[in-house]
């Protein structure tokens, strides 16, 4: 089938829409953060600051240093670039959206945390190895209850792709699924531990002991590092689209009509405004968890999912 | 918006069903409360939407009590308990808590096969929800087993009463008004008689652990 040139458009749009505004949600997250807890907040465009300063920076490198070292920031990014234009966030309308289903999608998440694991342990570290360690301990739990929360909702529209899910879901007639409120609970879980939010890890920190995402990234500098800051605003922006797409998948433009993406833009920065303020507010209520309760935390997500494909078969089979 | 309605019953039971789970991994006490609280405000919407699909109008009466029973008194009472205990902040100890939930999923899975039949018989509006409502007796059961101190156990009692009462009205469209006002009065009465029973338990043990009612003493 051609492509169509408003798929296009669609697809570039959505990427270019990531890509610049990814920044912006972090900086919106921090800011609510810093007014919730009484506390004078950065400006909402500081991550651009921050991002302008490091790439004019010079990029140091450990000496003993692999070339995977210098690869690994824009595996790292190219894999979260990717992710931001499959999830349909503006149009289900997107050329590259069969490339990658739900599945493939954890798999592309998993393959930026493996290389940035690879990188942290590569120059022979303590805190690189255990923030690796750790790192992958999250991950490998947090896989399960993801794709679990996933496949809740694929059984509702009967198909792996996430166009397909909102297509489905904001399409069609509207319909209550009690199973998606567990997938719901247990997808806000897992994407606290993904993109290492407080009771999980606390991104504003360097202290030795409980930092995991920031000990994975210290040997980095300069360019490097701006490529990793922004692949992980990338990463945050990825999983609020897929939580929107999955769970409220209003607005979204489809093929039949293009120019609703008019429409999509504003409902998408209304729906991510929202759901960064609902992100700072669960940051600031909860307090970061010790290392060794995050298996149960995970746990909790895990099971919540399952009983989500329990109910579907009970209630909406 | 009747369609609506019937769904938003199965909407509730879920509810119902995610308090009860954030229950048995729950560790503070204060929490605890308020899960409670959350899961009688479920109750009484579930019952309040049944009352309205069958138009009954005895169970808007039955919602109410619910209501006043479940979202103001019971929980005000449970304040001030947890206040005169002085566990208001208590951290409470949870015996592998993955272990718990792996046989809360084991519950659930086995209520839901039993329920299917029954309510296959049944001809009630919100007959697909009986299974959920089993598994939330069930898992407040867990609850008691694996809860060491007794203000978590009278919690989970409480939640079992609620879960029985949303089973009920599930399986039968509500029950009597009579049968209902006795549960109620029960559950009022069990909730004074545990609140004397917690000072007592104090009084002999200078805590609140259940553990130590297991070994019999001479004195």
């Amino acid at each position: 089938m051609p492509i169509s040139p408003f798929a296009f458009v669609a697809q570039l749009l959505q990427l270019a829409v990531a890509l610049a505004a990814a920044p912006l949600l972090v900086g919106w997250v921090n800011q609510w953060r810093a007014w919730l807890q009484n506390k004078t907040a950065p400006s909402v465009l500081q991550p651009y600051y921050v991002l302008h300063k490091l790439l004019l920076k010079e990029a140091v490198v450990a000496e003993n240093a692999s070339p995977l070292f210098r690869v690994v920031p824009y595996v790292v990014f190219a894999c979260m670039a990717l992710a931001c234009a499959i999830v349909p966030a503006l149009s289900t309308d997107l050329p590259l959206a069969p490339a990658a289903d739900a599945i493939a999608l954890v798999g592309v998440f998993a393959l930026a945390r493996v290389f940035i694991s690879l990188a942290a342990m590569d120059v022979g570290t303590a805190f690189g190895t255990m923030g690796a360690r750790r790192e992958m301990l999250i991950g490998f739990l947090a896989e399960p209850a993801l794709l679990m929360s996933l496949f809740c909702a694929s059984l509702i529209s009967n198909s792996t792709s996430l166009t397909a899910i909102v297509n489905k879901v904001a399409h069609s007639h509207f319909q209550l699924y009690p199973s998606l409120a567990f997938a719901g609970v247990a997808f806000t879980i897992v994407s606290l531990a993904e993109n290492a939010r407080v009771p999980v890890d606390n991104p504003a920190t360097h202290l030795e002991l409980t930092m995991v995402h920031e000990a994975l990234i210290l040997e980095y500098s300069g360019r490097h590092l701006a490529l990793i800051e922004w692949a992980a605003s990338l990463k945050l922006f990825a999983y609020s689209c897929i939580g929107l797409a999955l769970f409220f998948p209003y607005g979204v433009a489809d093929a039949h009509a293009p120019l609703a993406m008019l429409v999509a833009l504003p409902a998408l920065a209304g729906k991510l405004a929202i759901g960064g303020l609902l992100l700072a507010l669960i940051e600031t209520v909860s307090a970061k968890m010790r290392i060794f309760r995050v298996p149960e935390f995970l746990a909790t997500a895990f099971v919540l999912a399952v009983i989500g494909l329990l109910v579907h078969g009970l209630l909406e089979a | 918006m009747i369609a609506l309605l019937t769904q938003a019953i199965n909407l509730f039971a879920a509810l119902l069903l995610i308090l009860a789970f954030a229950m048995i991994t729950q560790r503070r006490v204060l929490n605890l409360v308020h899960l409670f609280t959350a899961q009688g405000l479920a109750l009484a919407a579930a019952t309040l939407d049944v009352g309205y699909l069958t138009a009954q109008p005895h169970l808007y009466a039955s919602a109410a009590a619910t209501f006043l029973l479940k979202v103001v008194l019971l929980p005000a009472l449970l304040h001030r308990l947890i206040n005169r205990l002085q566990v208001r902040w208590d951290v409470e100890p949870l015996l592998n808590a993955p272990l718990t939930m792996l046989l809360g999923i084991v519950l659930v899975v086995f209520a839901f096969n039993l329920a299917t039949p029954i309510a296959a018989l049944a001809s009630s509006v919100a007959r697909s929800t009986l299974g959920i409502a089993l598994a939330s007796v069930l898992l407040s059961f867990l609850m008691m087993i694996t809860r060491a101190r007794a203000v978590a156990q009278v919690i989970a009692f409480l939640s079992m009463e609620n879960s029985l009462l949303f089973a009920a009205t599930a399986a039968t469209n509500g029950m009597p008004m009579l049968v209902e006002l006795g549960i109620a009065l029960d559950v009022l009465m069990g909730f004074v008689i545990l609140g004397v029973f917690l000072f007592q338990i104090r009084e002999q043990f200078d805590s609140l652990d259940t553990r130590h009612l297991e070994r019999l003493r001479e004195e």
